[in-house]
């Protein structure tokens, strides 16, 4: 038999064939990563466990009723003016002696929150309360919170709380995590996060 | 002079294309790196709220979702309007986010069990009747961190 050389592979629709495969990991592709707000739910309570008694002035209530307004500390309020109201409770340090705060710069009220580590955000919402009410009301006080954290640790410690803890959070970080972490307990400990949600109401 | 006029008749040449397959897997071994599929094929309406006090949610793996929010419109005339639950590809009741959520952790490896986080990603017009039902579930099932996935913004953009 004569001997045949073989035939060469026609490669020219090589290019087609990648388009094909490129379009289609273009259109499914989501490259961003998701983003939200965490929360840790409570646990569930027992139901003989008696609540303690808490003040009514270490107790900010927020109230959201079923058209979406707000009710903080029985007056109407604009969400816009959310934030700046739970500052002021939380940082306001009325308290005197043993229930005093040595690193608030509030209005010492005695009407309002002794100390940041005793004030209380309560947060009720009716069954009919628009998600975007509930997300922006977190918000909100989230914000609150981070606010007066970033003010300590940028007096204590020159940095920002929320860059602090990204920092703890990135694997890469190649500085002392320890000493991180005392800190950012530190600032914690200070303005803990203390939000209460009760039920909803159903009207 | 024959010389000279010989060089300058030359058409233009034309473009090798040679290396375009090459250019294309390139890009191609980009997109396919960088993929994530979509998981779930969305039955319901699902606009997320704004918000900026975010974090990030990294390690998909750990991750499982909730979606909530009214039907999308080819599934109204079935389903209603009314806001429903979504778990994996169907939609669900309430009562079967305990279920979902121990079948979740079935498929994890044990030393994780502890890091797995439920994202709630629930449309802007849901009530939050229907949100505080699916919270009451998790806490039963003690599924305690959770995270309201959201876009990233000013709130005022909410409304």
């Amino acid at each position: 038999m004569a001997k045949r050389s073989a035939p060469e592979v026609n490669a020219g629709s090589m290019a087609d064939i990648a388009f094909l495969l490129l379009i289609f990991f273009l259109v499914t592709t989501t490259i961003e990563t998701d983003r939200g707000i965490s929360r840790k739910l409570p646990p569930i309570q027992d139901e003989n466990v008696v609540p303690p008694v808490i003040k009514q002035k270490n107790i900010f209530t927020v109230i959201v009723d079923r058209n979406n307004r707000l009710l903080v500390e029985d007056e109407i309020m604009e969400l816009a003016n959310l934030r700046k109201a739970a500052i002021a409770f939380l940082d306001n340090g009325g308290g005197v002696g043993e229930d005093g705060c040595t690193y608030c710069q509030g209005a010492k009220d005695p009407a309002a929150s002794d100390n940041p580590k005793k004030a209380i955000i309560s947060l009720v919402n009716d069954r009919k309360t628009e998600y975007r009410t509930y997300i922006s009301v977190q918000n909100e006080l989230v914000a609150a919170y981070n606010e007066l954290r970033d003010r300590e640790s940028q007096r204590l410690f020159g940095m920002d709380y929320l860059d602090m803890e990204a920092k703890y959070n990135d694997p890469n970080f190649r500085g002392n995590k320890d000493k991180l972490e005392t800190q950012l307990n530190q600032v914690k400990e200070m303005y803990p996060q203390l939000l209460s949600e009760a039920e909803p109401k159903s009207s | 002079m024959s010389k000279f006029k010989k060089k300058k008749s030359g058409e233009l040449p034309a473009i090798s294309t040679a290396s375009l397959p090459d250019i294309v897997f390139m890009l191609l071994f980009f997109f396919m790196v960088a993929t994530v599929m979509r998981q779930n094929t969305l039955m319901i309406e699902n606009k997320l709220p704004f918000a900026d006090q975010v974090e990030k949610l990294d390690r998909k793996e750990l991750v499982s979702y909730i979606y909530a929010g009214k039907p999308s419109e080819r599934y109204q005339q079935k389903f209603g309007t009314e806001a429903r639950i979504q778990l994996n590809d169907k939609f669900s009741e309430v009562k079967d986010i305990q279920n979902f959520i121990y079948a979740e952790r079935e498929s994890k490896r044990e030393e994780l069990i502890p890091y797995l986080t439920t994202a709630l990603k629930v449309d802007v017009e849901t009530n939050m009747g229907l949100v505080s039902d699916i919270k009451q579930e998790l806490r039963k099932a003690e599924a305690l961190k959770i995270n309201y996935t959201t876009r990233i913004g000013e709130v005022a953009k909410n409304n």
